[in-house]
């Protein structure tokens, strides 16, 4: 998934990406902007601002952040899966979560900045990943909520990014967005069979949609009144759709869905507002999705510390391919000697 | 219970069990691209039991499923080699923890997939022609799965210090519970006799030989066996399996009638 507001910004002290062209040229900013104005494609070898590069960076490696991370909540239900066919579905979606941070962490590489850099952002805290991944899955209704939902948001989120201005990620967001409706297709699906089972099954599902939905809302980023930085996202094409606009469409969109579902979104002031054609929503608690960001939600430090411990288990695993492989290449020479 | 479903239930409890097991690695691989080759890895495991149970229930007629088979049997119902339900680390008493342990994932793979690439092989010749077609099937998959878990071990013995020591520990570790490969339960003794299943035996000779080239190739030693035989397949397993189907069944049974 899992693109949230790309307005939030990193905390300070992060290496910035390496210049390997000066900031000043006139001509080549001059053709670089026309390049923007008319909606072309920037790729790897162009020439680019230095701004450009470091938003992108930090853009692509928060996305490839948050499919690793938003591994772990829907991972927390693969080992108690009720059925043979939930259970591999299941893996089967988390694991393209994990694809979709290769391809990310790929495409974030085409920029100057290596995968163990990116990684060592995450694990110090100073990259943000997506927040929505710092709420537990209490659950197995979570695990459609989420696909549902999340994915759902995502997708939002996603769809105009396929369109950015920087070609590796525009092409990685292509197959990420077909993986990501596949997803939220299963999540529905899903949630759709337990609401056609027990009593105890439908209010599973209804205690999921109250806890995950004003969270989704919040996926989306502050109010755009409050978004600075996207007004220069959208001039380099990096950003094609606003905050509040993409909010907007989610909440159009999922009514209907929620309504066939059988579920009530929790939200008294959810209307239809006939002026607007738009159905009108509640306050969101940013105060809530602040002090989450920031690091004091209900899973942060376990989230964050997970993905720590796995990397750091893994060490000796990644130094013994590492040896293997220097081995090998040092016979290969003395064969050839 | 007929010789056919209990020699089927043998083959898919395998394949569940070890599946369950490589998807605890799901968000904690060593690396990205490893989380993804382990759940592609309990991805097939996990089919190849679907394809069994879903074989078995149509044999056992009446309102058998899949599901009933894999969420309703208790622990001693299981027939799956005791080498499988191990968890991911050295030996500890089941109630023990411990941190996953990547050298014990990679042996067990190994040795479990050495087997069931001649084995799945072999089956494809059965008397019951749809698990001939579910072997044909499974025997692609278990290359992939022979292939990755040998690469490993050879880095892991041709690697550093301490993977050489890792890799050679979780031999030292597992390498007893093979002996329960060659030992035939009454089940597969009655599914040769029918023509349905292969005696393990025959392919013994080729199992050492694979075993044996990855071993050398590692600078790994092949630990002597001898001791107690695990009888996993017969339905006395080990402490730690009741953990690993309790916490697989527990959401299904508190939910008997539920839909999912
Ligand atoms: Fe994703
Ligand atoms: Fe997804």
């Amino acid at each position: 998934m899992y693109t949230q507001s790309f307005n939030v910004p990193d905390a300070p002290g992060g290496k910035t990406v390496p210049l390997t062209q000066p900031i000043e040229d006139p001509a080549r900013q001059a053709a670089f902007d026309a390049r923007i104005d008319a909606d072309g494609r920037i790729e790897p070898q162009d020439w680019m601002p230095d701004a450009y590069r470091r938003t992108l960076v930090r853009q692509i490696s928060q996305h490839a952040h948050s499919e690793i991370v938003g591994m772990l909540p829907e991972g927390n239900w693969i080992s108690r899966a009720p059925s043979l066919k939930r259970k591999a579905i299941l893996i089967a979606k988390v694991q393209d979560e994990g694809g979709h941070g290769l391809y990310l962490y790929s495409a974030a590489e085409t920029l100057g900045t290596s995968r163990d850099q990116m990684l060592e952002g995450l694990h110090s805290g100073r990259a943000k990943y997506s927040s929505i991944f710092n709420y537990p899955t209490l659950t197995w209704a979570d695990v459609g909520v989420i696909g549902w939902l999340v994915d759902g948001a995502a997708i939002m989120n996603q769809v105009p990014l396929c369109r950015c201005s920087y070609g590796p990620y525009a092409r990685a967001m292509v197959r990420v967005c077909k993986e990501e409706s596949f997803h939220q297709r299963q999540g529905y699906e899903a949630l759709l069979v337990m609401m056609g089972g027990t009593e105890e099954q439908k209010a599973m599902v209804q205690d999921a949609v109250n806890r995950w939905w004003w969270k989704c809302l919040a996926m989306f980023g502050p109010p755009d009144a409050d978004s600075p930085n996207s007004v220069q996202g959208m001039r380099w094409g990096i950003k094609r759709v606003s905050n509040d606009e993409l909010r907007q469409k989610f909440v159009d969109a999922t009514v209907p869905q929620a309504k066939v579902l059988g579920v009530t979104l929790p939200d008294p002031d959810l209307k239809w507002n006939e002026a607007r054609q738009h159905y009108d929503y509640g306050q969101i608690d940013w105060a809530e999705f602040w002090e989450t960001v920031n690091g004091n939600g209900p899973c942060n430090k376990e989230r964050l510390a997970t993905r720590v411990k796995a990397h750091n288990d893994g060490q000796w695993v990644r130094d013994a391919a590492l040896a293997h492989a220097r081995k090998q290449q040092e016979r290969r020479m003395k064969e050839a000697a | 219970m007929s010789a056919a479903t209990d020699y089927l239930l043998h083959l898919a409890d395998n394949a569940l069990v070890l599946g369950q097991r490589n998807a605890e690695w799901c968000g904690h691989g060593p690396i990205l691209e490893e989380d993804i080759a382990l759940a592609n890895v309990s991805l097939d495991l996990i089919g190849q039991a679907r394809l069994l149970y879903q074989l078995v229930a149509t044999l056992k007629g009446g309102d058998c499923t899949e599901d009933k088979l894999a969420y309703f049997r208790d622990t001693h119902e299981f027939r799956n080699y005791t080498l499988l339900e191990l968890p991911h680390r050295g030996p500890l008493s089941g109630y023990a923890q411990g941190d996953l342990d990547y050298s014990t994932t990679i042996v067990r793979n190994f040795l479990y997939s050495a087997l069931m690439a001649l084995l799945w092989e072999a089956l494809e010749k059965s008397a019951n022609a749809d698990l001939a077609a579910i072997a044909a099937k499974s025997q692609k998959e278990v290359r992939y799965h022979l292939r990755h878990a040998r690469d490993w071990l050879v880095r892991f013995g041709d690697g550093t210090d301490e993977s050489h020591a890792r890799a050679q520990a979780s031999l030292d570790h597992l390498f007893a519970y093979t002996q329960e490969f060659w030992a035939h339960s009454p089940a597969e003794a009655a599914a040769i006799e029918a023509g349905i299943g292969v005696d393990v035996r025959t392919l013994q000779a080729d199992w050492d030989a694979i075993v044996d080239a990855a071993l050398a190739e590692a600078t790994l030693v092949r630990p002597a066996v001898g001791g107690y035989v695990t009888l996993g397949k017969q339905g006395i397993h080990s402490e730690h399996l009741g953990f690993l189907l309790a916490e697989m069944q527990s959401l299904a049974r508190a939910h008997p009638n539920g839909a999912w």
